[in-house]
């Protein structure tokens, strides 16, 4: 599909195509009732309430008043209907600020000041310095003199740094007042989401020029949502408008996820529904069969000699209402009100705020906050994620000289400051390249110091790199790029740019020396892409093996080479290159295979080694939450040796002889699946060891072994509990994600980058770090946070808390329900099982809504134990991952407890008030305020701190129960008037209130003190042992944190064949394997 | 000025620090100690059983005379549904007891209905209060039926088959010979007298029809001074239950013989039901009622036992509270 615009032209295009109203509004204020409650209804819960409500319409069979459904059930619609109204509204809102501002643009050849909403394809606009981009643009001039503009995308991908834009090359040179009357087609593609890609052609009409089509790519447009800065004007044609520009089309909405206690809750909802029928059945068959036996003879009764035909169905049905409460309505508000109230406690965390950036963390996904308590494995990416993607310079290796190795800094390097101020032509070639090859922007500030702009963090490391050695990129103007060697400056043109991709993993650049006239490609990149390119005579030993020796430090490494290009070659390619470039299918990949061509017999400069630090706290992270017993995989884009350094220097895997490295290699299908069977095979032998087994695995053999030995790979998946992943793109990522969600796992994926935006969302819990790379996937991601580290309080802390108060909350919810509502079907045995209810509607609505739902939802703010303690003690999160406290047992406890207590309370109250007290209104009281004291207990036993707002709210209930009731009690035509306070005059109520507690409390109380003292699970004894204030033995604590003497810097594994097994250094020993016999392998350790 | 500027915003971005924010709100966190839960149930028990003795001690002091009589008043015919229903039957029965302690004034007469569901589904709900305050209202009989309307569609006052099955045997006490007064004012609850049923609705069309009921009521009187029907239409949640029948407002010494009349008219023979009379005192915790002082003793006794095996269990076998060795990754490293 493509579309063709037509630049300038006021009578076609408008209709065709939507105009410029954005719109990201769910409703309408029409559609918005019937959309939203039809949205509403989708769910079963709410159908299910919605049939009980209709069914209490007939008022043959309703029980009590249909206001006691229909009340809760408006309220709980209305508060999700004016939630998503209030957020459509704010939608609304900021549509129309942004429809409404108001562009310059032209028509019928004149400027003119119209609004944002009202611009068409084909329109030009004008835009200002700091002017917000309204529509996808096409550039067609811009105020520079070589047709450069510059435009933050930060809204679009989070990148803060600047982008040039530029005008394309049909309509260089035009004057000003000529671009209001410039007509023309563009061909281009009909609206994507891909903000990287735009393959378009454009031809002008005359009078402007030929009939010659010119590429567009996305450099020359500027898209919706974009800043313009430092250029004092652009304008450009209007491609896509409304909701169907990039950004519109970016925007999608997300699939809800839905969290583990959730799935939980709804299984335990079905087989409390599944009990409820059972109750239903054999109580409707018990009424029928009473009413037969016995009913009729009841005369004051009445029952008709014949019924009408649904007579039968009259008590089941009645039933049916009765036990309608066994599944709460409070539940669905209540837990979004719970997990509303977590997130906001994430956002308020000022321990997880960033200090250095001052970025705070952020839950953008408020419904999954249990989760974080139960995940089994982490899936991390390595740069930005662990480390910190702050480049810097290190060490090089220039002509098989190293340089920094004694300092462990070039730029301080002696031999190297000397070789640059001698002039060694190596050396200043290698520092031409780092500061030329790039697509880095010098931004001059007003006092004359320069910074760099740059889109990778390498690249800036270079660049700056080579300035401190005296190489300055000063100005990049345009094509033209000028360079400073200790103050004599040199100017390049750059005539083409071969751009970095993930699969070409290189970028290089064609540049023209002004002075000479010569034309030299220089290339910068990974080693594998780089070394093959050499031009045959070429020793790359010294390079490869310097890139070896790096990378076991855990640098980055970057090859930069040249080659001298012939004028004619060059001509001839460009064509070439223009050609794949104007291409509109297909075009990425045309173009690499044309960048291929000029890329080859390549003279080797030099190798680049660049830091990035393991972020602060990174370490201890990962062992604290090891020790929980999360799993840990490192899915990286890195090198093999760079991945395990890092995997070794942050705790990811230990050292010898606790730990074991097991490599599943091999390029062929056959090779991949012998080399799996034998990890799998190590694996399986080491599984009774208190060994740390991991395997590692590059993106080639892992794409063998999904594809082909998938089962083996499962189960290897699931023995293991570290694996590292090097050399695996973005779409293996959300592979292996898959893979672990697919065994039943709970995945939490963490990452900085876009390249981990498709396993972000992949995952059971996305989090993105809001770092260097963007927001992209802090933005896609659940939740956001600044560091690395923060991982350890959000999981611990937040997780946990969430996780144990949900378990509580929706499990006393279902107590609460089941309490009534068996205290109603013990009822129904001695009302003839006629399904009379036992309590009034007043009461049967308020119990739900007021009595019972204020006091539990402070158990949101309910600590079981100290964050400290948690900290310390990080194998209790073990509770949480296997669903402890919330699971069919647990959930049978509180069944047990309901009917209990029900007993408890139906028994006390029929006995002590019968005979002459036996008023209907009054027992039905009596019952209510025993079932509200208990649960007042309940609560309370079942808290673990208690803060002002838990005694508030315990306590409070109990008054607001009694004042609720007090002014009911008030209103003459209340069925209730003058009940409470006849009660509250008798002690006999009291002392019933004090039985019930008393009754129903302590054999739990007893039940629970014996279990807590002589069965106590962990989170008891460090409830006690933080309570009580007992110190721990300290030695244990101080062997675990007495850090593995690692010295990152060493070497460790060899990917050279001849190495199989190496034990370096007598710190950290390391086993690896690659595959000799494993049996063997594991009890055959060298020491040094 | 610029960094100044810089500086603040970074503070604005910052979320607040309060101890709610934190979850650092001062907390009381109360752990199960040996000491606490064996104080707690020590404690319950020494209150529970004296409770529990002043409860029984109370029941123990009420007087109650209970005297079923369905089953006597009847001829001893296989035709007692025939018998009760028979309007031309002499339904008048006799009935002495002596009473066996002193009862002090005021003493309550009740009658007792056994296997009598007032809280049936189809009887509880027929009734109409509205009908019953409200004058204008008298049409008001959606809910009564079938006691709503006459045949000829005349509203029924009071409607519905709790009115309807108005309780209406009659009793007459007499002391040695002399007619003890039984006061049926104020028998009634207070509220009811003066906001549910109104003075100015009197009944109507009431038992007209062909199947009579209960009782019939008095056609002048209005339904505020109706203080038995309004006893009666306060259902009992129980199938046994008793309604109060009037006041005696003389003691009642010792050993005194009392002779009741009773018009046996009510027919609880179809059902199987009993019919009671009782007569009884009140105390601080009402009528007779042994339940709530032996649930006292009960639970005091068995929280006292409670705590004398913990405190034992504790002496003899001592468990440190969160003693670190029972985690068990503290005794082995790799937990799994």
């Amino acid at each position: 599909m493509k579309r063709y615009v037509y630049i300038n032209d006021d009578n076609l295009a408008s209709d065709i195509y939507c105009d410029n109203r954005i719109s990201n509004r769910k409703y309408t204020i029409l559609n918005f009732l019937p959309k939203n409650l039809w949205e509403q209804f989708s769910r079963f819960m709410n159908q299910y309430f919605l049939l009980i409500a209709c069914l209490q319409l007939w008022s043959l069979i309703t029980p009590v008043n249909p206001a006691s459904t229909w009340g809760p059930l408006i309220l709980i619609f209305a508060v999700s209907s004016s939630k998503e109204a209030w957020d459509d509204y704010n939608r609304y809102l900021s549509d129309k600020e942004a429809n409404e501002k108001e562009v310059w643009i032209v028509r019928q050849g004149i400027r003119k000041l119209i609004q944002a909403q009202d611009i068409c394809i084909g329109n030009i606009v004008w835009l200002r310095e700091n002017d917000e981009v309204p529509c996808d643009l096409v550039l067609l001039g811009t105020a520079d003199p070589l047709g450069f503009c510059y435009v933050e995308t930060a809204a679009l991908d989070g990148e803060t740094d600047l982008k040039t834009r530029s005008i394309p090359s049909a309509c260089m040179g035009i004057d000003v007042d000529l671009l209001q009357k410039i007509k023309g087609a563009i061909e281009c593609p009909s609206p994507d989401k891909d903000i990287r890609r735009f393959d378009a052609n454009m031809r002008l009409f005359p009078p402007f020029l030929d009939n010659d089509v010119f590429p567009l790519t996305i450099k020359n447009t500027i898209l919706q949502s974009c800043y313009l800065r430092n250029t004092e004007w652009a304008c450009g044609v209007a491609v896509y408008t409304g909701n169907q520009t990039k950004l519109g089309m970016c925007r999608g909405i997300a699939e809800p996820k839905l969290t583990a206690v959730d799935a939980m809750i709804d299984r335990l909802t079905g087989a409390i529904f599944v009990f409820q029928i059972v109750v239903v059945i054999v109580l409707g068959i018990a009424g029928n069969v009473f009413k037969d036996k016995e009913g009729r003879k009841l005369w004051y009764v009445q029952y008709p000699k014949e019924g009408p035909w649904y007579e039968l169905l009259v008590i089941p049905l009645r039933f049916e209402l009765l036990c309608s409460i066994m599944i709460p309505i409070s539940i669905k508000v209540s837990l979004d009100l719970a997990k509303s109230l977590y997130a906001k406690f994430i956002d308020w965390d000022v321990e997880m705020v960033d200090p250095a950036t001052g970025i705070r963390s952020n839950a953008a996904n408020t419904a999954i906050s249990e989760d974080l308590g139960q995940v089994e494995y982490i899936l991390t990416d390595k740069t930005g994620t662990l480390t910190e993607n702050k480049m810097i310079f290190k060490r090089c290796c220039i002509s098989g000289r190293f340089y920094g190795n004694e300092s462990g800094d070039a730029l301080t390097d002696a031999l190297l400051l000397n070789a640059v101020s001698t002039g060694s032509a190596d050396v200043i070639l290698f520092l031409k390249v780092m500061a030329i090859c790039n697509t880095v922007i010098p931004v001059r500030s007003k006092s004359g110091t320069i910074s760099y702009k740059a889109l990778s963090q390498d690249e800036e490391a270079l660049v700056c790199a080579a300035a401190r050695l005296h190489m300055v990129l000063e100005n990049k103007i345009g094509n033209i790029l000028d360079i400073n060697f200790n103050t004599s400056p040199m100017r390049y043109e750059v005539l083409d740019t071969l751009e970095f991709t993930s699969d070409r993993k290189r970028m290089s650049v064609v540049v023209r020396e002004c002075q000479s006239g010569e034309i030299f490609l220089l290339s910068k990149g990974a080693d594998e892409t780089i070394l093959p390119l050499t031009y045959s005579g070429q020793q790359v030993r010294t390079f490869a093996e310097a890139v070896e020796q790096y990378a076991q430090m855990g640098l980055r490494t970057l090859c930069l080479a040249w080659h001298k290009l012939e004028e004619d070659e060059y001509q001839e390619w460009a064509s070439m290159f223009k050609e794949a470039n104007s291409t509109l299918v297909d075009r990425e990949s045309r173009v690499a295979e044309v960048c291929q061509r000029l890329e080859r017999d390549l003279e080797i400069l030099g190798v680049a080694a660049i830091e990035d630090r393991l972020q602060e706290g990174v370490p201890e992270t990962i062992e604290t939450l090891r020790k929980a017993g999360i799993n840990f995989w490192m899915l990286t884009g890195d090198k093999m040796s760079t991945a395990i350094q890092i995997a070794l220097s942050c705790n990811f895997v230990s050292p010898e002889p606790k730990g074991q490295l097991l490599i599943i290699d091999g390029k062929t299908e056959d090779e991949v699946c012998m080399s799996l069977e034998r990890v799998l095979l190590t694996t399986r032998i080491t599984e009774s060891e208190p060994k740390d087994v991991a395997f590692v695995v590059d993106g080639w053999a892992l794409e063998i072994a999904h594809k082909h030995c998938r089962k083996l790979f499962t189960e290897l998946a699931i023995l293991s509990r570290t694996a590292i992943c090097c050399r695996v793109t973005p779409s293996q990522k959300a592979q292996l994600v898959e893979l672990l969600k697919l065994c039943d796992y709970r995945t939490l994926a963490i990452g900085d980058g876009g390249n981990d935006v498709r396993m972000i969302q992949q995952a059971d819990i996305g989090v993105g770090i809001s770092g260097r790379e963007g927001l992209q996937a802090a933005r896609a991601a659940d939740y956001s946070i600044g560091k690395f580290r923060f991982l350890k309080r959000l999981i611990l802390v937040h997780g946990r808390y969430s996780y144990n108060r949900t378990a509580f909350l929706s499990q006393y919810s279902f107590y609460k329900s089941l309490l009534i509502c068996f205290i109603q079907i013990f009822f129904s045995f001695i009302s003839g099982v006629s399904g009379t209810s036992f309590f009034n509607t007043v009461s049967l609505m308020a119990y739900n809504v007021f009595y019972t739902s204020v006091p539990v939802l402070v158990s949101v703010l309910d600590k079981d134990l100290s964050e400290r303690t948690v900290m310390q003690h990080p194998q209790i999160l073990f509770y949480c991952q296997s669903g402890r406290l919330l699971n069919p047992s647990t959930f049978a406890g509180w069944f047990g407890l309901s009917l209990f207590h029900a007993i408890v309370v139906f028994v006390i109250t029929t006995h002590s008030y019968a005979f002459e007290k036996s008023e209907m209104e009054e027992v039905g009281m009596v019952a209510l305020s025993g079932c509200i004291w208990l649960q007042a207990f309940v609560v309370a036993l079942e808290t673990n701190s208690f803060t002002i707002f838990q005694h508030l709210a315990i306590w409070g209930n109990l008054v607001g129960f009694y004042a609720i009731n007090w002014i009911v009690s008030s209103i003459s035509t209340s069925g209730m008037h003058t009940i409470m306070f006849r009660l509250c005059e008798q002690p006999s109520y009291w002392i019933t209130m004090i039985l019930i507690v008393a009754t129903g409390m302590c054999p739990v109380l007893a039940l629970k003190y014996l279990r807590y003292t002589y069965r106590p699970s962990k989170i008891n004894i460090l409830q006690q042992t933080e309570r009580l204030g007992i110190i721990e033995p300290q030695s244990r604590s101080s062997s675990d944190k007495d850090p593995p003497t690692l010295s990152v810097y060493e070497p460790l594994l060899s990917e050279s064949p001849s190495a199989t097994r190496r034990s370096v250094g007598p710190a950290q020993r390391f086993d690896s394997f690659q595959s000799p016999s494993p049996p063997d392998s594991t009890h055959t350790r060298k020491d040094n | 000025m610029s960094s100044d500027d810089g500086s603040s915003k970074k503070v604005s971005k910052k979320p607040r620090y309060s101890r709610f924010t934190q979850q650092e709100l001062p907390a009381c966190k109360p752990i199960l100690t040996p000491a606490l839960v064996i104080g707690i149930l020590m404690c319950l028990g020494i209150i529970f059983i004296p409770i529990g003795l002043l409860a029984l001690s109370a029941s123990e002091n009420v007087v109650e005379v209970v005297d079923r009589y369905d089953d006597v008043c009847i001829p001893s015919t296989d035709q007692k549904v025939g018998f009760i229903k028979d309007p031309a039957t002499n339904k008048t029965c006799i009935r002495t007891f002596t009473i066996p302690k002193k009862m002090r004034k005021p003493v309550y007469v009740y009658y007792q209905l056994d296997n009598f569901y007032q809280n049936h589904r189809r009887y509880v709900k027929s009734r109409s209060d509205r009908q019953l305050w409200n004058p204008k209202a008298e049409y008001s009989t959606s809910l009564c039926d079938p006691e709503g309307q006459t045949g000829d569609g005349k509203p029924i006052v009071p409607c519905g088959l709790i009115a309807w099955s108005l309780f209406n045997d009659t009793y007459s006490l007499s002391k040695n010979d002399a007619a003890l007064q039984i006061n049926k004012k104020d028998i009634a609850w207070r509220s009811d007298r003066t906001h549910k049923f109104s003075p100015n609705v009197y009944p109507k069309n009431f038992q007209n029809g062909t199947l009579i009921g209960g009782g019939k009521l008095d056609e002048n009187i209005p339904l505020s001074q109706q203080e038995d029907l309004m006893v009666w239409m306060r259902t009992s949640a129980l199938p046994t239950f008793r309604k109060l029948y009037g006041k005696i407002e003389t003691d009642l010494e010792a050993n005194e013989k009392i002779t009741v009349t009773i018009q046996n008219n009510y027919n609880t023979y179809s059902f199987n039901g009993k019919k009671k009379l009782v007569i009884s005192t009140a105390t601080w915790i009402g009528g007779k009622n042994d339940f709530i002082g032996k649930m006292y003793m009960a639970v005091g006794g068995t929280s006292i036992v409670l705590g004398v095996i913990f405190s034992l269990l504790y002496v003899f076998k001592p468990r440190p509270l969160g003693d670190p060795s029972y985690l068990s990754w503290n005794k082995n490293p790799a937990l799994d």
